[in-house]
């Protein structure tokens, strides 16, 4: 008889811890994070700059965060997702991290990976050049840094400026 | 029995253990659950309006009660943290009745006594510092040892607030309230004043956006805009938002000067923002602000010139605003507000530098300093050869004849105000290499010319780049509009 009483208890705070849970999971957009939504990833304010930059890119109508933020492949995506997912979170949660936020060395070597799964025939070509082939450390990021989002003032006021100098010529 | 209690207590223990362990992670997940409600509440946009703001409010503290963020920020440039070259700092000094300060920044003077020789005869020969953050402008100024000098009210334009000043002496014109400052002593004027630069020095008290309130810019930017065929240019009603967050620090990080008759505080931009378009300003106006003692040379002084150093350079052309590196958006909460704790960039790289140059703030620093590094060495140089012309005239005032001493003179007026220019200014050669080590070059030019003419040396081989040939007109850079 007690022990059934307290199974009973019991069971209601399991219940109870699930239902809070379940509620956090909702309440957070956690079903969000599942799908390929690029509006999740503006969830929290963190990457708002981002986010808004991205819909003003070139690669808007072409790609979504996913596209070049996660690996080609099944496993790699949902592996990649819930580890940045994880570090994300527990980032935003404690506050610490850097008001400008900056890519890590592994999520650039994941951006260059979906660059070159894209655009494999021209990045096969320039693995074959002599010159920018076999240079160390170069990314396509680090020209092309404006083409998935570029979200600084200054470089949004570039085209104007590129105007200015052409309109001198 | 014992069997039966046996089993009892197993599944009573495995109970409890559980229950804690439900506990706890209960306790977790409503601990994530308010932080995500917290988060999601920071993200809203909260503006309260406590107080009521009008023209007549000039405590920051006031403001600061619809405004908590930003003036907490802004009360934060009582900071004392150095950078290699600047940023605050502080020594500590024994306070006195005259001078009540117990903490002052370095004096320039002790570190580099050749700038004794350089403003010999003049106010700045007696004390001249490091500078502090903005807090610190008003007290600066009022103990400076240059205050035995009895400098003009018109000091006060940038260094208290002064909306609610001018407005009450001119009866509500500002213009008319700058007037009666730039006749009155300082000693005058400085009881008007009560608080360093403020939020309404800046801000429309209306909708906060940002308004020039300083005559001597309004004038200023209109007589630079007229050399470029705009005519009546107003500040106020034709530039940009980008361009007012350069403008509204424009009102005083710039040169100046105290034109004749009435000493009105001018800039000189007439000609352009060159520093071959201003000394020619200057000469046309045939202004001397001292005669040096030892060479007798009639002198001009450069004060700070950041805006117009800033605009030479390459972050202007790019559309960057002194804001954009001096005041970076900074996270509040969920909120990114403008960093109200104006300082320098190198103390907040993240946010200032690396929101454009993708490179680890290591990286970042180390260019800055290289920068620097390099304008250091040049700018020592430059006053050795300054040195070397003052010294040469002084010993050589009876030899020379008339004519070679006029002409050495005008060299080291022209030299040394160039110098003066580019040292003066707060961010060593930073704001724009290359026209940084463009002036020191030619300065230490003028300064061997001015010895060369003083001996009666050879005509140099070529004409040298005149004061009258600025390499540009020094007009303002960054992204053209197209409206006006």
């Amino acid at each position: 008889m007690y022990l059934a009483r307290l199974k009973l208890v019991l069971l209601v705070l399991v219940g109870t811890l699930i239902g809070i849970a379940c509620y956090a999971f909702v309440y957070a957009k956690g079903y969000s994070y599942l799908v390929n939504d690029p509006s999740a990833c503006a969830n929290c304010h963190a990457m708002n700059e981002q986010y808004s930059g991205w819909i003003k890119s070139s690669h808007h109508s072409a790609a979504t965060c996913n596209d070049c933020h996660t690996p080609h492949n099944f496993l790699g995506k949902y592996a990649v997702k819930a580890s940045n997912g994880f570090f994300h979170s527990f980032y935003f949660t404690t506050g610490k991290y850097p008001d400008t936020i900056q890519i890590t060395k592994f999520d650039r070597e994941v951006v260059e990976g979906a660059c070159r799964h894209c655009h494999a025939a021209i990045t096969q070509a320039i693995d074959g050049n002599n010159v920018h082939g076999t240079a160390e450390g170069i990314h396509c990021t680090r020209c092309h840094l404006s083409v998935g989002h570029s979200e600084s003032s200054a470089v949004l006021q570039l085209p104007q400026h590129l105007r200015r100098i052409h309109e001198r010529q | 029995m014992s069997d039966n209690n046996g089993t009892e207590k197993k599944p009573r223990r495995f109970l409890i253990v559980t229950i804690v362990l439900a506990a706890v992670a209960a306790f977790a997940v409503t601990a994530l659950l308010i932080n995500i409600f917290e988060r999601k509440q920071e993200a809203r946009n909260p503006f309260y309006r406590v107080v009521e703001l009008n023209d007549t409010v000039d405590d920051p503290a006031v403001w600061g009660k619809n405004f908590p963020m930003q003036y907490d920020l802004y009360m934060g440039t009582t900071d004392m943290q150095r950078t290699k070259y600047g940023g605050s700092e502080a020594e500590p000094r024994t306070p006195t009745q005259a001078d009540p300060r117990s903490v002052v920044a370095r004096s320039k003077l002790e570190q580099d006594p050749r700038l004794k020789t350089m403003w010999a005869g003049y106010a700045f020969s007696k004390d001249y510092r490091e500078r502090r953050g903005h807090a610190y402008m008003l007290a600066d100024q009022t103990f400076t040892e240059r205050q035995q000098f009895n400098p003009p009210g018109a000091c006060l334009n940038c260094h208290a607030s002064m909306v609610t000043i001018y407005n009450q002496l001119g009866n509500g014109d500002r213009n008319k309230g700058f007037q009666a400052i730039n006749h009155m002593k300082y000693a005058e004027a400085r009881q008007y004043a009560k608080h360093p630069i403020a939020c309404i020095d800046c801000h429309d008290p209306q909708n906060m956006q940002l308004r020039v309130t300083r005559p001597a810019f309004i004038e200023g930017i209109k007589t630079l805009k007229a050399s470029q065929g705009v005519a009546d240019y107003d500040v106020n009603r034709y530039a940009t938002r980008q361009e007012m967050r350069s403008y509204v620090c424009g009102q005083c990080h710039v040169t100046y000067y105290f034109k004749p008759p009435d000493k009105t505080l001018t800039f000189p931009w007439t000609k352009g923002l060159t520093v071959e378009n201003i000394i020619a300003h200057l000469d046309e106006g045939k202004i001397k602000e001292w005669e040096h003692p030892d060479t007798g040379a009639a002198m001009i002084k450069a004060r700070h010139p950041e805006f117009e150093v800033w605009n030479m350079g390459v972050h202007a052309r790019s559309g960057v605003a002194c804001a954009d590196c001096h005041m970076p958006y900074t996270r509040m909460g969920g909120l990114k507000i403008s960093d109200h704790h104006v300082n320098s960039p190198l103390l907040k790289i993240n946010r200032s530098c690396q929101t454009c140059h993708h490179f680890s703030e290591e990286e970042l620093k180390a260019r800055a300093e290289e920068i620097q590094d390099r304008f250091f060495t040049l700018r020592n140089t430059a006053l050795d050869a300054l040195m070397d012309l003052i010294g040469d005239i002084k010993a050589n005032k009876n030899k020379a004849t008339p004519e070679q001493l006029a002409k050495a003179r005008d060299y080291q007026r022209h030299g040394q105000y160039m110098i003066d220019f580019i040292m003066s200014e707060n961010s060593m050669g930073f704001h724009a290499p290359q026209e940084a080590e463009r002036i020191l070059g030619s300065a230490i030019n003028q300064c061997r010319l001015g010895q060369l003419a003083l001996h009666g040396g050879p005509e140099p081989s070529h004409t040298p780049a005149g004061i009258a040939e600025a390499p540009d007109k020094g007009a303002l850079a960054g992204p053209e509009k197209t409206n006006h």
